[in-house]
């Protein structure tokens, strides 16, 4: 491969992937807060209060590396992909633009009264710039899904005279079907991590016997809440946007699966090693017909495998794609398998008390941060060997002019400066588990929360 | 169509400029101006709940420049490589030093992120400000519309240029004494006491630099480009720049001893937009010039497609508006003098 395309590559795959680790739990916990919120409102309950202002500590520290991180993601598209922008600009520029204009003002304006003005503001105001705060979160992921979904499956375009992609429909556009399935879907996904997260809290409190009285509400909301989206997780959206890959890109889903050869009754794949050397699975544990079932509703419909396929169309990178893949669905089935184990106990009133359970759910918290990865691995790499389905493939996409000496360079400074923001951020994260809820008001004003909330 | 798309993305670069301008040189002066921790945190809760809003239009005024006219958002950028990823790395740096900072009360800690928000601070007026000059004076575009520029060469206008020469770095510094006056007028009208008077005393400071660098840098700027006059002479409504530059920093110099403190603050916020707006009135309709002027950069060869631009028109207005009235509610929200024991700052 080319180095300076495979430096860009990896320099855009490195800091999305880092910041993916942020946006996740902020668009996450923006839910869950505001959950809280309106159970402290409704009920006036103070501990409510305090339990939403603890996560919003938590929040704010997050919320700062998504942004620091976020901003160089916003610049690579000019930077290191500028023939793509150029190419595609006339048409992604909309909802990059929009997502700018609508939903980063909505969402840092009124983080700022949230985190910050909570004394200068009624219970209702500032329940409501809890509500804009996930608004805008949720907005942002939208219109990058929407970004992403035109690269994925290109609509509402045309092809104008100089080559450039230009708008044909704004509604086509905005309204892309890839985005709907893939906005559902990821959006769960970033709900599990608040949810998961949540819990993994309320769990070590539990466990550790500190702040017992917010384990309990972290981990009950947590639980509900990881229970709902574990289950969207997998039906209806990951079918959706299975089945949405199988119709647009069949060649992405036979890599995915591993289907080196096309069949009938195709089975569904659950462990085994990729082996392209010679186009087989090496030690292949799976489902007879299964595939076939999901794919297309009948056990012995036809599945179109690698083989029907020209080879430079296939993804560049098939065991990793095929590892993703199967990571990402194989911990979407834990997590249901443990979500719902979680909540019968919690309806049964034993969780609480279940010391294995609890232990479980507490080490529980990294993975959805995989799922995650996974997932956006599978997409970005199932997309390839296009940058642009079908119109434009990667290698025609980077800056020429910036050299693979320059890329390094700076692909290097990001490595060592996210080093650092991830230890600091975890750094910061821990201490404000281990301070607790009431910690803030305490150490700083002095103030009882009841007295604080009003 | 083009046009107007020119006129709002110029309009928000110097939004940009005003608002985070103001949290830019209060970073300059900070560690000078605010000596105790006490007024450290003053300072960081005058700029706190808003500096992540103000950093935005830098967002949205990117997003909108790739939404009108990808081609130059193409070529600037990754012509402009190097410095671009070094500002990045500033804007980290500068974000975690101001919401860090207040979250261990420890002397080490807090000095060390003191250094880290005030030092990025600075770089970044800098890089700003060369990079306005940067523009002002032209890139090596060629046919291809693309270019890479080095971060320096020999410092002299040649034919092999970079980013830093002594034009840009005078303007750098020019941007550099302009934010750190605009951020003490800030300064001295969000706190009081030691602290407010010592902001008033680094603007009085700043005055005589920033009028001399202004009279020097639109000479030099005529100097090397000399049709940056064509369009002044072309429509006479440009005279309006002039003069309000002038009547704005005389009513700096006038009102900041007088403890008119908005007054100055205003008066400093109209020098940064009409400077940008005059340099964007000389450059229209180039957006980027070249050093070769047939390759330069301009509205009409940079443009997304004209069906794009006008929906664009829409979405935008809508959103400008709700942008506009988050940010006066917030300002409103946080009016007056920072108070003690507030925020986490
Ligand atoms: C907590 C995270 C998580 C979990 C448990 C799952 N997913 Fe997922 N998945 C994502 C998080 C995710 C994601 C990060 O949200 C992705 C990446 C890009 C996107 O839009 O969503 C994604 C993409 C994605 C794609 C699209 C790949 C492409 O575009 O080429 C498919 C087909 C699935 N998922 C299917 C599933 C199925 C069948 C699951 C069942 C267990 C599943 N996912 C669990
Ligand atoms: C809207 C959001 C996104 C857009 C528009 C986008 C776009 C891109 C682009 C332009 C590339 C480089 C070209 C290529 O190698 O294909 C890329 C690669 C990649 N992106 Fe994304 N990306 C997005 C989100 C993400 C996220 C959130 C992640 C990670 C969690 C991610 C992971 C990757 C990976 C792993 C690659 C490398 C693929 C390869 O080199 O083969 N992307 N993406
Ligand atoms: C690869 C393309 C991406 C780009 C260009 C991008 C751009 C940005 C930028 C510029 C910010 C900072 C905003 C601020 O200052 O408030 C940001 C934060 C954010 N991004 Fe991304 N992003 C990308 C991928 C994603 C993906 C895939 C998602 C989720 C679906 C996402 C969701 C968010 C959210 C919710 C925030 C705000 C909260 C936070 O910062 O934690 N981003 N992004």
């Amino acid at each position: 491969m080319d180095s300076a395309l495979f430096v860009h590559r990896l320099h855009f795959a490195f800091t999305a992937t880092f910041h993916y680790l942020f946006p996740q739990l902020t668009m996450g916990l923006a839910l869950l807060i505001v959950v809280l919120k309106t159970i402290a409102l409704r009920r006036n309950d103070p501990k409510y209060h305090e339990a939403a202002r603890f996560w919003g500590r938590i929040f704010g520290i997050n919320f700062v590396l998504g942004v620091v991180t976020g901003i160089p993601m916003e610049f690579q598209f000019g930077t290191n992909w500028s023939v793509f922008s150029r190419f595609a600009g006339g048409v992604i520029g909309q909802t990059l633009g929009m997502e700018g204009m609508f939903a980063f003002f909505l969402e840092s304006a009124f983080l700022g009264l949230f985190l910050y003005g909570e004394k200068r503001l009624s219970p209702k105001a500032h329940w409501l710039s809890a509500v804009a705060v996930f608004v805008g979160s949720w907005l942002s992921g939208y219109f990058i899904i929407a970004t992403d979904a035109f690269m994925q499956h290109p609509v509402g375009y045309f092809t104008a005279a100089d080559g450039s992609l230009q708008l044909s429909s704004f509604w086509d556009f905005v309204l892309n079907p890839w985005a709907g399935w893939q906005y559902a879907h990821n959006m769960c996904g970033a709900a599990i991590t608040g949810a998961f997260i949540m819990t993994a809290v309320g769990a070590f409190y539990l466990l550790s016997g500190k702040w017992t009285e917010y384990g309990r509400i972290f981990v009950k909301t947590g639980v509900i809440a990881g229970c709902l989206f574990s289950v969207l997780q997998i039906f209806p959206t990951g079918d959706g946007q299975g089945k949405m890959v199988a119709a647009q890109q069949p060649v992405t889903l036979a890599a995915m699966e591993g289907l080196f050869q096309g069949r009938t009754d195709a089975p569904l794949l659950i462990l085994g090693q990729p082996n392209e050397q010679e186009g087989k699975i090496d030690n292949p544990l799976e489902v007879p017909g299964m595939l076939s079932m999901l794919t297309y509703k009948r056990w012995n419909a036809g599945v179109r495998g690698l083989d029907a396929f020209p080879k430079q169309d296939w993804p560049g990178n098939i065991p990793l794609l095929y590892y993703s893949y199967h990571i990402m669905v194989g911990l979407g089935t834990f997590f249901v398998a443990v979500m719902v184990v979680a909540l019968f106990l919690l309806w049964t009133g034993r969780l609480f008390h279940a010391r294995w359970m609890l232990w479980v759910l507490m080490l529980s918290a990294p993975f959805p941060y995989i799922a995650n990865t996974a997932g956006w691995m599978t997409a970005e790499l199932g997309r390839q060997p296009w940058l642009v389905y079908g119109l434009m493939r990667t290698e025609d996409g980077y800056s020429r002019l910036v050299s693979a000496g320059n890329g390094m360079f700076t692909l290097l400074g990001f490595m060592g400066m996210y080093t650092v923001l991830g230890i600091l951020g975890l750094f910061l994260i821990r201490r404000e588990i281990e301070r607790g809820p009431l910690a803030e008001s305490e150490s700083r004003s002095g103030l009882h929360p009841a007295a604080e909330a009003r | 169509m083009a046009g107007l798309w020119f006129w709002i993305v110029a309009v928000m670069v110097a939004a940009y400029v005003v608002l985070d301008g103001f949290d830019l040189g209060a970073g300059v002066i900070y560690l000078f101006a605010a000596k105790t921790n006490d007024e450290r945190r003053q300072v960081l809760r005058a700029i706190g709940p808003v500096w992540d809003g103000n950093e935005v239009w830098l967002l949205a005024a990117g997003g909108t420049l790739y939404f009108a006219f990808p081609r130059l958002y193409a070529s600037s950028f990754s012509g402009f490589y190097l410095p671009l990823t070094i500002v990045l790395w500033l804007l980290i740096l500068r974000g975690i030093g101001i919401e860090f900072r207040a979250h261990i009360e420890n002397r080490m800690w807090q000095d060390f992120f003191d250094v880290v928000f005030s030092g990025s601070s600075l770089l970044l007026a800098v890089f700003f400000g060369a990079a306005l000059g940067n523009v002002v004076r032209g890139v090596p575009l060629d046919s291809t519309g693309y270019f890479f520029e080095p971060l320096w060469t020999n410092f002299k206008l040649s034919s092999r240029i970079g980013i830093l020469d002594w034009y840009t770095v005078l303007i750098a510094v020019l941007a550099l004494v302009t934010l750190t006056a605009h951020g003490s007028y800030y300064v001295a009208l969000k706190t009081d006491a030691d602290l407010g008077r010592r902001a008033r005393g680094f603007a009085l400071l700043c005055w005589p630099l920033q009028f001399f660098l202004t009279v020097i840098s639109l000479v030099a700027t005529y100097f090397i480009r000399p049709d940056i006059m064509t369009n002044y002479a072309k429509h006479p409504i440009g005279i309006l720049v002039p003069i309000v530059v002038v009547v704005s920093l005389a009513v700096m110099l006038w009102a900041n001893p007088n403890g008119k403190e908005k007054l100055a603050f205003v008066a400093s916020s109209l020098y940064v937009t009409f400077m940008l707006v005059g340099a964007a009135f000389a450059l229209y309709p180039v957006v980027l010039p070249a050093r070769d002027h047939q390759y330069d950069l301009t509205i009409y060869n940079t443009a997304a497609g004209s069906h794009g631009l006008s929906v664009g028109l829409v979405w935008w207005t809508f959103a400008a508006v709700l942008a506009v009235s988050y940010f006066a509610f917030v300002y409103r929200k946080f009016r007056g003098k920072v108070q003690a024991g507030e925020g986490h700052y």
